[in-house]
């Protein structure tokens, strides 16, 4: 039993600090999210990555950076309602 | 059982990245002088700029292994010297500091924080430094934030706190900076975003409310903690933050901008005292009035006695100066002027010497020198007072002209390669070596380049002859003399000697003998000269030119010595006080100089059996009466060296030496070169052969032997050399079908061979004159005299302006030609500014817009004065229209015109996608035709378009006009095109299709519906076969069965890893290279069973029956090589880079890099490249504290390639470090050998 403890609060605690480390509860709308917006950081982190982008869209590399930001506010649309 | 991989390759880096990721100035050096700190691709490099040199010198660069993120400087209180902090992808925060002696970033920190590589939460995306030196912070793009404290330890040491956190989850953050509050708590400010509220709405309403803030972190030194101190909500469209000089009398606070908005913020501060600025906008015929400019880059700059300014740059490259009415601290207002257009940048660095260095995004480097600082002219100021400091309030718009420079003066373009988007290598112009052809840059800036690897020269002076010259030499008149006095050519069977004065006149009465050839000229003893001609040799001494008159004078004292009867002199030799002459009978006669500047002949002689080609002695050592030693090459194929130095007995000319060659030698030098001895020069002989090798050997000082030698074939004709002056160090030039120079590399100490970008020539000497010096040469009837100045750039470019972004490079290689087809999105096309600007004449009759300056080419085809009423795009950029695209085909002539010679613009918003060059078998050989992928309406992300078509260009016999012969329209994207059998194959969407040319429109003759899963982007095709690459999906081998009716196209292997392909090149019928959107290089191969039964000779009944395998192909293909560059490879090619060179695989990537894939093919040696970069891995792991095996394994296990560019640090490192690396290599090799076995991989490969 303590060790099945530990581990749920080992698991806690990576799930704090590593967002987007999943659980058994994690909705579909939580697990794209993070994967688009873990995408998205590494389009805009990976310099290369960025220039291509910019030159594709024919603009500066810190618009192309802000859009991508933008697009990681909420990159899977609102999340579903509720189900109750 | 070890196992061997059948293929591995040697990657080296020919030209590194020079897309700049970030540039600060500051003092690395701690010289009091300012620096430059540049992060291109995984390299750091510093750079220098003088007024005195007039230019950028690059002082020290290094690979760090890593991708770096952001670099900083800082400096610690009392400090003189600024150190370095980089975020990289490898977890650490590492700091450095610079030491000129050692030439080395020493690591000063190496601070774990996270997991390696480039994630959401890891910081590394931002870093900012309290302008004190006194803490850091590093942030991520999300949540993460954590805070170094930097302290002073002792008088040398600096410490550094454990991290303390700030971080915020679901916060996104935007831009961070120190602020400068003097020596109050070190403070940062942040622009964020909190998401959480939209997290958890299902109506989606909240996302339009969210708010960005600009938070304020202060570092509590004293409690040793981090508060968030206050934030305030900011313009939602806030993208970047500029510090504002604070501290005694000085406001502090940041300037914070947006959409439209520069505003001014500081702590504390209510809504009153907050300063705003609209951004002013363009204006002009093609403007479109509403349009919002975002600021992009810029710096801040501090005159002395406090006053500062701030230069902005928006995205269009205009760039502003803000300034402050800020008396005792407490701003009243701030104003906003233009300064000046420049190329949009990614850094400005101004340099307290009065530079402005720009890392531009796109196209060539550039560093302007300040002129004025924009307070003068009668431009209107813009202050915060004119607007509200609610951005959405009302305001008069802020509009002006654009101009060209005014207060900047470009002073030097260091060329930049970034980004290069596609890249041929040819030899249209059937030199030596091929050239590489590359279109590169974005927008206007756009260009077409020739690259070679050769040094640049300075061409000094030009000057014709009375008849051909074959040798040239120059003397000194005295041994103590500074400069040069006579130059003496030998013409056709007469010697002319010219006097360098203040003109270059004939000298006479000179007494050398002109009627006669000359052998060879040698200032000789104090103030002796002699002519060694065919019949003997002529000693003229005392020789004076009195008032500068062209008539020598001298005491009539000559002194002769004449061959024996029936003997020639066939070569010789001499330095200042020694002369060696080798007689067509065999015999060499050796001379010292006696204490009257006599000859004084040796009673020893060489006797030799076959005939002499060539003598060698070295320059008389310093402190010494002679040189030690003799070279002698004979036609028996052999270079004997002999020893000048009586022996116990009393003999000279013993032959210490001998070394056998593959052909007779044509030429000997002995020559003094840095090397990596203790002594810093080591003395070398240069051998040159009949069959154009090149030889280069150490020749011990003291025991005269040879080793270590170095072979590389330089052309095809003899080689002969003459021994100068090239960048202040001695050389050797080669001279062959072109001249080479043989230097010392400066950073690696070893050999390095290039070839001068000059006319080839047969003879040169070195030269000193009062005004200048440098080579002089003869060619034909021309004398010419040049200079090499700088040896670490090798390579020279030709540069070619184009119209629009260029998207895709086809060669002719037959007219010597290229089409590029160009694009730009979001941009006004060419009919819409005609029209625009024509109506702006009607109604404003034109009087008030600019008049540009003429930049269009008159043999573009179009009247240049419709277009020269608008801004020149090369400074200006293109007018933007959103949903827009300005297309065009241009053709390129790299080789006679040097120029572009047509233009057909594209109308009705189309863009080009993709090109092919195409002879169509139904119609013959001779017709030739440039089919083009065209989209009309096409928008990016998502992917729409309205209609999309292939047209066909036919092009004139020549190759250089078209015209339209036929549009076929598409069902989908045609962004892959390929002449395949007389026919053109045609990539659009997923589908594969083959045409041939019909009257009015392409006809369809064979179709694969499907082919691959997502997109085609590429084709390629070796006999019947087609790799078709597919933009997220690896590659497919299609196989074309044209025996079947209807013909088939049958894909039947395909890879199992999704590689977003980005190009792709058949190595040989099974094999493919390609690069992917993540920056890997990799090669598949089929199976050869797989290969041989698609081949079999039906009409693919088998194929078509296989069964699909995972809902792809029936097979897969097999991985052979991965490799991680950090650069997107844009084009790759497998072609010979040096004449006589192995074929090997040539990549260009898109921030400007090209390298090479070697294929190693003696399995000794590949066992040494592994066991060295293994060892050197672990022995000097890369400074940005990477693990280099991770570093090259960024997405995939780096497989079956050797770094080459970490290979070659190996060069660089002290004698101890590589003996005790050589030492534990197995095989056998001492350091010398890996040394040559490193120096070969390029010598015989790349440059």
């Amino acid at each position: 039993m303590a060790d099945k403890l530990r581990a749920q609060q080992q698991l806690e605690s990576l799930q704090a600090r590593y967002i987007g480390t999943g659980s058994a509860d994690t909705t579909k709308f939580e697990w794209t999210s993070n994967i688009a917006r873990d995408s998205l950081t590494s389009y805009l982190g990976h310099p290369p990555m960025l220039q291509y982008i910019s030159i594709g869209l024919g603009q500066s590399r810190e618009k192309t950076r802000i859009q991508l930001l933008e697009r990681m506010i909420q990159p899977v649309g609102p999340p579903p309602e509720p189900k109750e | 059982m070890t196992h061997f991989s059948n293929t591995s390759l040697y990657a080296l880096t020919v030209k590194q990245p020079s897309a700049t990721i970030d540039a600060i100035p500051g003092d690395f050096l701690g010289s009091g002088k300012q620096q430059i700190l540049t992060a291109n691709g995984s390299r750091l490099s510093l750079f220098e700029v003088s007024r005195r040199q007039k230019g950028f010198a690059e002082l020290f660069s290094q690979d760090v292994f890593a991708i770096i993120r952001r670099i900083g400087k800082f400096r610690l209180a009392g400090g003189t010297k600024d150190f370095i902090a980089i975020t990289t992808d490898s977890g650490l925060l590492v700091t450095y500091e610079y030491m000129p002696d050692e030439q080395e970033f020493r690591t000063i920190h190496s601070e774990t924080y996270g997991k390696s590589g480039v994630r959401r939460v890891v910081p590394g995306e931002y870093l900012a430094i309290d302008p004190k030196g006194r803490a850091m912070m590093i942030a991520s793009t999300e949540k993460n934030k954590l805070v170094y404290i930097l302290t002073r330890r002792g008088q040398m040491n600096i410490g550094i706190s454990s991290p303390l956190e700030a971080h915020k989850p679901q916060t996104l953050v935007y831009a961070m900076i120190g602020l400068d509050v003097g020596y109050d708590n070190p403070t940062f400010a942040v622009l964020e975003l909190d998401y959480s509220a939209c997290e958890t709405d299902p109506t989606g309403d909240l996302y339009n409310d969210l708010q960005m803030d600009l938070v304020y972190y202060e570092l509590d030194l004293g409690l040793n903690h981090v508060v968030r101190k206050w934030s305030e909500h900011v313009d939602r469209s806030s993208n970047i933050l500029f510090r504002v000089p604070g501290g005694d009398g000085l406001p502090s606070g940041v300037l914070c901008c947006g959409e439209d908005n520069i505003s001014y913020r500081r702590i504390f501060n209510s809504r009153s005292s907050v300063h705003r600025l609209a951004i002013p906008r363009r204006e002009g015929a093609t403007e479109d009035p509403y349009r919002k400019r975002i600021i992009v880059a810029g710096t801040l700059y501090t005159l002395k006695g406090g006053e500062f300014f701030h230069l902005l740059q928006t995205d269009d490259g205009d760039v502003f100066k803000v300034t402050f009415d800020a008396p005792n601290g407490i701003v009243e207002r701030i104003k906003i002027r233009v300064f000046d257009t420049l190329p949009v940048a990614t850094s400005i660095c101004i340099l307290k010497a009065g530079f402005i260095y720009i890392a531009c995004e796109s196209g060539d480097r550039i560093l302007y020198e300040l002129d004025s600082l924009g307070d003068s002219g009668d431009e209107p100021w813009f202050d915060s007072s004119q607007f509200p400091s609610d951005p959405a309030k009302p305001f008069a718009v802020p509009y002006f002209r654009p101009r060209p420079l005014t207060n900047l003066i470009p002073v030097e373009f260091v060329p930049s390669m970034n980004p290069i988007l596609d890249m041929q290598v040819a030899n249209p112009t059937m030199e030596d070596a091929p050239q590489i052809y590359t279109v590169n840059g974005t927008g206007s800036r756009s260009t077409f380049r020739t690259t070679r690897n050769a040094l640049e020269v300075l061409d000094l002076i030009e000057s014709s002859l009375p008849q051909n010259a074959s040798k040239v030499w120059t003397t000194r008149l005295a041994v103590d003399d500074e400069f040069d006095t006579l130059i003496i050519l030998c013409l056709h069977s007469r010697t002319l000697i010219l006097k360098i004065g203040e003109d270059v006149d004939e000298a006479t009465n000179t007494g050398f003998l002109t009627e006669t050839n000359t052998l060879g000229i040698q200032q000789f003893g104090h103030d002796g000269i002699v002519q060694i001609h065919p019949r003997g040799m002529r000693g003229v001494l005392g020789m004076e030119f009195p008032n500068d008159e062209s008539e020598a004078m001298h005491g009539g004292r000559f002194i002769d010595w004449a061959a024996p009867e029936h003997r020639t002199i066939v070569a010789c030799t001499a330095n200042n006080r020694q002369i060696a002459v080798a007689l067509s009978s065999g015999e060499i006669n050796y001379f010292e100089c006696d204490p009257d500047g006599d000859f004084a002949m040796a009673d020893d002689y060489i006797a030799i059996e076959s005939t002499v080609t060539c003598l060698a002695i070295p320059e008389v050592p310093e402190g010494r009466i002679r040189a030690n030693v003799l070279a002698v090459g004979c036609s028996d194929r052999s270079v004997r060296v002999y020893s000048t130095v009586p022996d116990a007995t009393g003999v000279t000319l013993q032959s210490i030496s001998v070394q056998s060659l593959t052909a007779p030698a044509t030429d000997l030098t002995i020559s003094y070169m840095v090397d990596k001895s203790s002594a810093g020069y080591g003395q070398y002989l240069h051998i040159g052969l009949q069959s154009g090798v090149y030889i280069r050997s150490t020749l011990a000082e003291t025991t005269g032997e040879i080793g270590d030698t170095r072979r590389r074939f330089l052309g095809p004709e003899p080689v002969t050399f003459a021994r100068i002056i090239a960048a202040g160090e001695p050389a050797v030039v080669a001279m062959t079908s072109r001249p080479w120079l043989c230097y010392t590399n400066p950073r690696s100490k070893t050999l390095q061979l290039t070839p001068i970008n000059y006319i080839p020539f047969k003879s040169a000497w070195n030269f000193e004159g009062s005004q200048f010096k440098g080579i002089i040469c003869v060619s034909g009837n021309e004398l010419r005299i040049f200079s090499v100045n700088n040896v670490v750039d090798n390579f020279v470019y030709e540069v070619i302006p184009l119209k629009h972004t260029p998207r895709k490079l086809v060669a002719n290689h037959d007219q010597g030609l290229f089409y590029v087809i160009q694009s730009d999105s979001n941009t006004m096309d060419l009919d819409t500014r005609k029209t625009l600007i024509k109506q702006a004449k009607t109604t404003q009759n034109g009087a008030d817009i600019i008049k540009a300056p003429e930049t269009e080419d008159g043999a573009e085809g179009h009247n240049a004065s419709d277009e020269s009423d608008e801004f020149p795009p090369v400074e200006f950029g293109w007018p933007k229209a959103p949903g827009k695209w300005a297309s065009c085909i241009q053709v390129v002539d790299p080789v006679t015109d040097k120029a572009v010679v047509h233009t057909e613009h594209l109308h009705h918003n189309q863009s080009a996608l993709s090109a092919a060059l195409v002879a169509f078998e139904s119609l013959g050989e001779n017709t030739m035709f440039l089919a083009v992928g065209v989209a009309q309406d096409l928008q990016l992300n998502p992917i729409q378009f309205s209609t999309a078509s292939v047209q066909l260009w036919q092009l004139s016999p020549n190759g250089r006009t078209m015209h339209l012969y036929s549009e076929t329209p598409m069902t989908n994207l045609p962004r892959a095109l390929l002449a395949f059998k007389g026919k053109l194959a045609v990539g659009a969407g997923r589908d594969l299709m083959l045409y041939d040319c019909g009257t009015k429109a392409l006809l369809r003759k064979a179709f694969a519906p499907n082919c691959v899963p997502n997109h085609i982007n590429g084709l390629k095709t070796q006999g019947g076969r087609l790799v078709v690459s597919d933009q997220s999906q690896s590659v497919t081998y299609v196989v074309h069965k044209e025996q079947a009716y209807p013909q088939r196209l049958i894909p039947f292997v395909d890879d199992t890893v999704a590689r977003w392909t980005t190009c792709a090149e058949m190595v040989d019928y099974e094999t493919v290279v390609g690069g992917d959107k993540f920056g890997n290089l990799w090669v598949v191969r089929c199976p050869s069973n797989v290969s041989e039964s698609s081949d079999e000779p039906n009409d693919g009944q088998h194929l078509t029956q296989d069964k699909k395998y995972l809902a792809g192909t029936p097979n897969r293909l097999n991985l052979v090589a991965h490799y991680f560059a950090n650069d997107i490879p844009m084009a790759i090619q497998k072609t010979n880079l040096i004449s006589g060179g192995e074929r090997i695989i040539f990549w260009a990537g898109l921030q400007g890099t090209l390298g090479v894939l070697i294929p190693f093919s003696s399995r000794r040696q590949h066992k040494m490249f592994q066991q060295l970069e293994l060892l050197l891995q672990t022995a000097d792991p890369p400074i940005s504290g990477r693990s280099h095996l991770a570093f090259r394994s960024y997405y995939t296990p780096s497989k079956c390639v050797i770094d080459g560019d970490l290979c070659e640090r190996f060069l660089v490192f002290g004698r101890d470090k590589r003996e005790s690396i050589a030492g534990q290599l197995a095989g056998g090799w001492t350091s010398d050998m890996i040394d040559d076995a490193i120096w070969l991989q390029r010598a015989l490969y790349s440059f």
